[in-house]
Order: C-alpha cells, then sequence, then structure tokens
C-alpha cells in the first residue's frame, strides 16, 4: 500500500499530471488560453511517431516470440467483449437508453493512446520494460469495439444499423493508426541505429511535447466538463471511474495469462481501462449520429481520461508489480 | 455588366460527414464546391470549438456552392440524404453570378 500511495504521489507531482491539471484549471476558470488545433494535431502526430518508432526499435532489439500474436489475439479479444460488460454496467448503473449506453459502450472498449504514452512514460521513469509490440497491440484495439456497439444497437432493436462500406475502412486506416503501425515497422526495420539517428527529435523532446499535450488535452477535458457537467448524473460518473478498474482486472488477467513481463501486463491493463476519444467518437458521429457526443466526449475525456492519468496508472502498475512481481 | 441568377448553398456539418457530404454533391451534378473551416459555435448539440481538437469528431465545416436555380432540387435531395441524421444547417440564397457558364 506505501507503494501504491508513493507511486501515485510521485506520479501526481510529475510535470504531465500538473500540465494536464493545469489545463483542466484554465479552462474552468475561462481562461483564454487555447492551443490552436494545427499545433495540437502535430503534437499528436510527433507522440504517436515517436512512441511506434520506440516500440518497433524495442521489438528489434529484443527480438519477437510467439507471444506477439496471441497478445493481439488477446487485444482484440478485449476490444470486443469490454463494450459488452460497459454496456451491462450502463444499463444497471444509469438510465440513459439503448443507443447512448452502445455509444458509451464502445469508447470503453477502444483505447486512449496519450493514456497508453503517459503510461509507457511513468514505466520509462520507473526503470520497467514492457514489450515493444504492446504499440501494434494498441492499434488493434481501436477499432473491433465499434462493431460490438453496433451490434448491440442492432441486437436492442433501436432500428437496424448497418456498417456503412467506408466506415471500417476509415477506421482501420485512421491516421493515427497508420501513424503507430508505420512508424513501429519503420524503428522495427532500422532498429537501434535508426534510433541513434534521429533520437535528439524522438527522444530527449518527447516528454516537454507530451507536457504542452497533456496541457491541452486538459484544456479540452475542463471544456467538456463545463459543457457536458450537467448531464453527468451519480451513476454515470461512477461509471466513468468503476469501468476502468474492470477493464484493468480484465487486462490483467489477459496480461497475466499471456505472461507478458510485469511492464507489459500494466499496459495491457492501461490499454484495458483506457476509453478512447479519438477514433470512436469520430466513427459514433458516423454511424450513431442520434447518441449524444456530450454524454460519450465527457465520460471518456472529462472522466475515465483524468482518472486513469492520475490515480489508474499508478494503481495498475502497482497491481501488475503485486501480481507479477518486478 | 452582364450577370445571371444562381443559388448559393451553405451547408454547416460536422466534419467526419465532410467527404459523404461532397460525394454526394459531386452525384447531383454540382461542378465546385468550396470547404470552410469553421472556428466554433454553439446550438441545440451543445458548443463546438476548432480550438485543441485532436479528434474530427466534435468539429463543424462549412460546404458552401454556387448552382444553377435549376439544379437546386437535385442538390437538396442528394445533401438531404446525407445531412438528415446529422447535426447541421442547410440555407439557401439568392445570388448573382458573372459567369453563368461556369455553374
Amino acid at each position: 500500500m506505501d507503494q501504491l500511495l508513493g507511486l501515485a504521489a510521485e506520479n501526481l507531482i510529475s510535470p504531465i499530471i500538473l500540465s494536464f491539471a493545469l489545463g483542466v484549471a484554465a479552462s474552468l476558470a475561462r481562461s483564454d488560453l487555447s492551443i490552436p488545433e494545427a499545433v495540437a494535431k502535430g503534437m499528436s502526430i510527433y507522440l504517436l511517431f515517436a512512441i511506434g518508432f520506440k516500440g518497433g526499435v524495442s521489438v528489434a532489439d529484443h527480438g519477437i516470440d510467439g507471444r506477439l500474436g496471441l497478445a493481439l489475439l488477446a487485444g482484440i479479444t478485449l476490444s470486443f467483449v469490454l463494450p459488452l460488460i460497459a454496456f451491462a454496467l450502463l444499463r444497471v448503473m444509469t438510465r440513459i437508453d439503448t443507443l447512448d449506453a452502445a455509444a458509451v459502450a464502445a469508447h470503453y472498449g477502444s483505447i486512449s493512446i496519450v493514456t497508453f504514452v503517459a503510461a509507457t512514460s511513468v514505466l520509462e521513469s520507473q526503470g520497467l520494460a514492457a514489450e515493444g509490440y504492446m504499440v501494434a497491440v494498441a492499434a488493434a484495439m481501436e477499432a473491433p469495439a465499434i462493431l460490438s456497439a453496433l451490434w448491440l444497437v442492432a441486437r436492442g432493436g433501436d432500428g437496424a444499423r448497418k456498417m456503412e462500406p467506408n466506415l471500417l475502412r476509415e477506421i482501420m486506416l485512421n491516421g493515427s493508426i497508420v501513424l503507430l503501425v508505420g512508424s513501429f515497422f519503420i524503428g522495427w526495420a532500422t532498429g537501434k541505429e535508426g534510433l541513434a539517428d534521429i533520437a535528439p527529435f524522438i527522444v530527449s523532446p518527447f516528454q516537454g511535447v507530451l507536457c504542452l499535450f497533456l496541457l491541452d488535452m486538459g484544456l479540452v477535458a475542463g471544456r467538456g466538463l463545463r459543457e457536458g457537467g450537467r448531464i453527468m448524473r451519480p451513476g454515470v460518473l461512477a461509471f466513468g471511474v468503476i469501468m476502468p478498474l474492470i477493464g484493468s482486472v480484465c487486462g490483467l488477467g489477459f496480461g497475466m495469462a499471456l505472461g507478458l513481463s510485469t511492464g507489459g501486463v500494466a499496459l495491457m491493463m492501461v490499454l484495458s481501462a483506457s476509453a478512447s476519444y479519438i477514433a470512436v467518437p469520430a466513427a459514433m458521429r458516423v454511424a450513431l449520429p442520434e447518441a449524444n457526443p456530450s454524454l460519450y466526449l465527457t465520460l471518456s475525456l472529462g472522466v475515465t481520461f483524468p482518472f486513469n492519468l492520475t490515480l489508474g496508472i499508478p494503481l495498475y502498475l502497482a497491481l501488475a508489480q503485486t501480481v507479477n512481481g518486478g | 455588366m452582364q450577370t445571371h441568377q444562381a443559388k448559393r448553398v451553405e451547408i454547416t456539418i460536422e466534419a467526419v460527414m465532410e467527404s459523404r457530404l461532397t460525394d454526394a454533391l459531386k452525384k447531383s451534378g454540382v461542378t465546385g464546391y468550396t470547404v470552410l473551416p469553421v472556428l466554433g459555435g454553439s446550438g441545440r448539440s451543445g458548443a463546438w470549438s476548432r480550438a485543441g481538437q485532436i479528434s474530427r469528431a466534435s468539429g463543424m465545416v462549412q460546404v458552401v456552392c454556387i448552382i444553377r436555380p435549376d439544379r437546386l432540387d437535385d442538390l437538396l435531395e442528394g445533401a438531404f440524404a446525407v445531412v438528415e441524421r446529422h447535426i447541421g444547417v442547410v440555407t439557401v440564397t439568392d445570388c448573382v453570378v458573372l459567369r453563368a457558364e461556369r455553374f
């Protein structure tokens, strides 16, 4: 417990968390602080490229084992199954209708790549290594949850929802997935020599860019809380904290069953616990436009993301260390 | 100078629907259109802003096209099929153009 509290305290006063807190506070105080759209996009491209590249280098360095395929399969399974759990939980804990519950559930089956990036940063600061291919697992977990949500809506009889022909292609070729997977393969192909060539660009500035990016995320989250706070009923709020805990336990089980390293188990927990706010909201706007975007964006970005960033990551890491050792 | 009557159609719609809308416009015979970024705004579905958006989920764009009056119905039918279930506004106004053959 002492170790958990120490890690949580250390995490809470890290520059990345404080930057996020600054963003939330500035937004709630109605400051005019804002990060231009193009800068936010540029930073997200940088972070995705850096994290994908470093994951690829790690695979090139440590080699690949049979667990890669199983880890991908586990990630896809989790992404399909977690929305079903989230949907059932929402129906029990809240009064939101089938359509909104399915849309929210899709977010909790998919992943937040920024939470993943923040978790890898915490692992690095703790000197813990993780399997490089977890980046590929993250990419694989983006889309299946959307199919589960559409199935839930169709099954609920809330109007038949067919997958638009172009939607699946758009999700699979979403810019962030292409960049993450593409940079992973570049890192894998070029290895440590490739990393040495561009390290001054993708290693040294990484933490600083992450701070600025999280400042922006804080601004967006604060704005979401300000605008969507009134629809956050106690049951919905509680769901935003309980669901990541359930997801993390599922991730722990899969990570342990696969025999991943402690860092790998922690990342599997983080992926299972996080909720999407990039790929899935866009897909939901196309596939389920009647679902309330304020509800799912505020929940994933305003409740679950800050929870995971501040308390969740240290908790998942401590659990992974306790159960897996290391 | 000789001018010609035309219709200016402005469709403000979610950014994720942009390509679907422009495809529908092309299918309905529109020869050209302009896509403008929307900085922010507020409506029945709440407020939105371009600032800091890393996702296109809550962003909006405006598609503007100018057409001959006799093509208006086809355009609106094509556009309505796309915008019907989505957040957005469609307006039609009269305007004049100098080179009618371009529309």
